[in-house]
């Protein structure tokens, strides 16, 4: 069988792909999760007299929870299904990977199953973070010669 | 007297289903073909500490059907032949031991059911065993981690992927006659077309299956209509619409042909393009098609299962996929 015209085939019955209603859910999705983080920042700010410095990281930790419980019942997962970048992007997307690869794992004991795979998939984004900020920090120090 | 050879085929004389075990997971026995399987569980652990040793069970819960259908013991089996989806055959060597009797495992991954019944089929025609079980097993869970990503993790599935089904299958052949035989086999070639997309094995597949199908003929000398259905193993309804284009464009001519993966689940059941796994093709062959052939619907099926052989290494290694198809007919003995 030609190669080239399998493709043409295979390509001509592929099943289309839904770009608008998956932008669309990203959006309203990964927006949602946004105002979740706002609403907190808000909340600690008002609410328990934090000063807005502080309030950042507590609103992250919080979202990492909440995504670490969901994962854990199951639902973020399916949430992921629809939202697709929506909820992979933001910082809940992080903790998703962290804890599902650390239930994964649970089966092989805490220090062959959890431990060691918790950073299976999150392991990427540290190490690109710290290649990134080595490179940037590294910029940032040469420039500040000449300013 | 032994087995004709025919190029990539066999034609048996005197294989028999002595009796068949089926066992599935919640959403298969949710399926459509739910009623036809003989035991089912409500979730993915049934009571055990881990996926993969849910999966043994599985598998133990099969052949112990499949032996008690058939009044037998354990030890009255000469040789078990199976596969699973895991590495080292795990669901299928840590039962093993259990089974007391040799045990042959066999990996052609969605296609194993067809090796095991074709590599059975052929001791039990050459007069070497008596009896024989093929059996296989796969778990969702189990597969989704080691082929694709931790159970919870939240990433969007393409459109074009299947959904690996969850449950076990086993089948006793002997030489005594029974109202179904196995009539052939034809044993696939490897079949690569560079297809690159792990997410997408319908497309990788449908050649493999195409290959099979036209040497099974050419062997035989018979065109489809020979058989009443034709099956593909889990190619799902993305690759069965590049099947049956491939089928037209050849002027093939064939009665009724389907896909087993997309005859396992309902539309509405969100597994994507439908099932595959090698216990897909083996509970709609072995579940739903030899209870119906016993009721009269069918006569001659053949069923071509199919196997995408790849490794998560050489994916991660941009190599293409390379796959296979193995086939054997289930006629209803005359």
């Amino acid at each position: 069988m030609d190669e080239k015209k399998y493709n043409q085939i295979a390509e001509e019955l592929k099943p289309k792909k839904q770009v608008f209603k998956h932008t669309l859910y990203a959006f309203l999705i990964g927006g949602a999760i946004g105002a979740i983080g706002e609403f907190f920042l808000e909340l600690y700010q008002n609410l328990f007299s934090i000063s807005e410095k502080d309030a950042g990281p507590i609103m992250i930790i919080t979202l990492v929870l909440i995504a670490a419980i969901l994962t854990g019942l199951g639902i973020y997962d399916r949430l992921g299904n629809i939202a697709g970048a929506g909820s992979f992007i933001p910082i809940t997307g992080f903790s998703n990977a962290m804890t599902s690869c650390a239930l994964d794992g649970k089966t092989e004991g805490l220090v062959t199953g959890v431990a060691a795979n918790i950073f299976k998939l999150g392991g990427a984004v540290i190490t690109f973070g710290i290649v990134a900020s080595f490179i940037l920090g590294g910029l940032r120090y040469v420039v500040s010669f000449f300013i | 007297m032994s087995s004709h050879f025919l190029s990539n085929s066999f034609v048996f004389d005197h294989v028999y289903v002595e009796s068949v075990g089926t066992t599935a997971g919640l959403l298969e026995y949710q399926g459509p073909l739910g009623s036809y399987f003989d035991k089912y569980y409500l979730d993915h652990y049934h009571g055990n500490d881990s996926y993969e040793l849910a999966e043994i069970e599985m598998l133990s819960d099969a052949i112990f059907c499949c032996l008690n259908k058939a009044k037998i013991k354990k030890e009255d089996v000469d040789i078990y032949f199976g596969g699973d989806l895991n590495n080292q055959l795990t669901a299928c060597y840590y039962h093993a031991f259990y089974l007391k009797k040799p045990f042959i495992g066999l990996y052609s991954a969605c296609a194993t059911m067809a090796l095991a019944i074709g590599q059975a089929s052929l001791m039990i025609e050459n007069h070497n065993i008596e009896r024989a079980i093929a059996c296989t097993v796969s778990h969702n869970a189990t597969a989704e981690r080691q082929f694709r990503y931790p159970l919870e993790y939240g990433i969007q599935r393409k459109n074009t992927m299947t959904f690996t089904a969850t449950g076990g299958c086993a089948v006793s052949l002997t030489p005594h006659r029974s109202p179904i035989k196995i009539a052939s086999m034809t044993l696939g070639r490897v079949v690569d077309m560079n297809q690159y997309d792990a997410n997408d094995m319908g497309r990788a597949m449908a050649p493999a299956a195409y290959d099979t199908y036209k040497q099974h003929m050419k062997d035989l000398n018979i065109d489809g209509r020979y058989y009443d259905l034709i099956l593909t193993g889990d190619l799902s309804n993305y690759g069965k619409s590049i099947m049956e284009r491939l089928l037209k464009d050849s002027q093939q001519k064939y009665k009724v042909y389907d896909d087993c993966g997309a005859l396992l689940y309902s539309q509405d059941q969100n597994v994507y393009q439908g099932g595959s796994g090698p216990v897909c093709s083996a509970l709609v062959s072995f579940g739903y098609i030899y209870q119906e052939m016993l009721k009269g619907k069918y006569q001659k099926v053949l069923i071509l299962a199919t196997g995408a052989l790849l490794s998560p290494v050489m994916t991660n290694q941009k190599l293409s996929i390379p796959c296979v198809c193995h086939a054997f007919a289930l006629e209803v003995t005359q």
